[in-house]
């Protein structure tokens, strides 16, 4: 991992919205279709041990991506994503909800907005996430905390971050 | 009623008071010095924080003296962490996808 890439995460938990920025070394279009195309959102979107499976997708406004998360065990929590707004290379967004293994989607969900930017070469990625309902965002952690090694910052680098804004 | 930490910690003046109080304790007037408000706004800003244990008080002779409830603050900064971690490993594993697709057009 490049170390001078930007990364930036902030959750505002009275807004139930999550913030994140996160530069990559490519050009735009690259991370356009990791961001957008299921064979390549499959190879990142899961941490890892888990593994992500796209059974279909369907990338256009009103279009869906249905999906599951499988955990080392051999587990699956599907989910499905509605496409409510694409602006090729620039911005997309979508509404994100659990769901069963036959599509039926568990309400309520998040809505995700993604940001594109071009930036000399590098490529600048925004991500908006809302969250309806805070048990859900916990929800989501419950899920992928498992299995993974969670490491405690120390309080100096919470002050900085508190301070600086 | 328990207060929500995070709205607690949503507010600037509140955050900038835990920034201070995490040095040193402080009594209410020397922590109103550091801004440009009212002795009452800030009574109000650490009656907040106090409600929601991030902060507490002592009694020194005649004065209070707020500090900071550092367990509390953990807390937050654990949660905070367990969500960065996910997009941290997550983006990790994209800067690969991106890398070895680079290399393949090459």
């Amino acid at each position: 991992m490049n170390n001078n890439l930007l990364f930036d995460f902030t959750v505002d938990k009275a807004a139930k919205t999550v913030y994140i920025t996160r530069e990559f070394d490519a050009e735009l279009a690259l991370v356009w279709d990791a961001f957008t195309k299921a064979e390549l959102i499959d190879q990142w979107i899961a941490p890892k041990p888990m593994i992500a499976k796209t059974k279909y997708q369907d990338f256009k406004v009103g279009g869906k991506r249905f999906y599951a998360m499988i955990n080392p065990e051999g587990q699956e929590r599907w989910a499905i994503q509605e496409y409510t707004s694409i602006t090729p290379k620039t911005n997309f967004k979508m509404y994100n909800a659990f769901a069963d293994k036959d599509e039926n989607p568990e309400l309520p969900g998040s809505e995700w907005d993604h940001s594109f930017s071009d930036q000399n070469g590098t490529t600048k990625v925004h991500i908006t996430i809302y969250n309806e309902s805070l048990e859900r965002m916990e929800r989501i952690l419950d899920g992928f905390t498992q299995g993974m090694k969670m490491s405690l910052n120390n309080l100096e680098n919470l002050l900085q971050t508190l301070s600086n804004k | 009623m328990r207060r929500d930490i995070f709205q607690a910690i949503a507010d600037p003046t509140r955050r900038a008071i835990i920034a201070l109080i995490a040095l040193q304790a402080m009594t209410p007037n020397a922590i109103a010095d550091n801004f440009h408000t009212t002795r009452q706004s800030v009574s109000k800003h650490l009656r907040i924080l106090t409600e929601c244990e991030l902060v507490k008080q002592e009694q020194q002779g005649r004065e209070i003296y707020y500090s900071l409830e550092i367990k509390k603050l953990k807390e937050v900064d654990k949660w905070l962490n367990q969500f960065r971690k996910l997009w941290e490993t997550r983006f990790n594993q994209l800067d690969d996808v991106l890398s070895t697709i680079k290399k393949q057009k090459k």
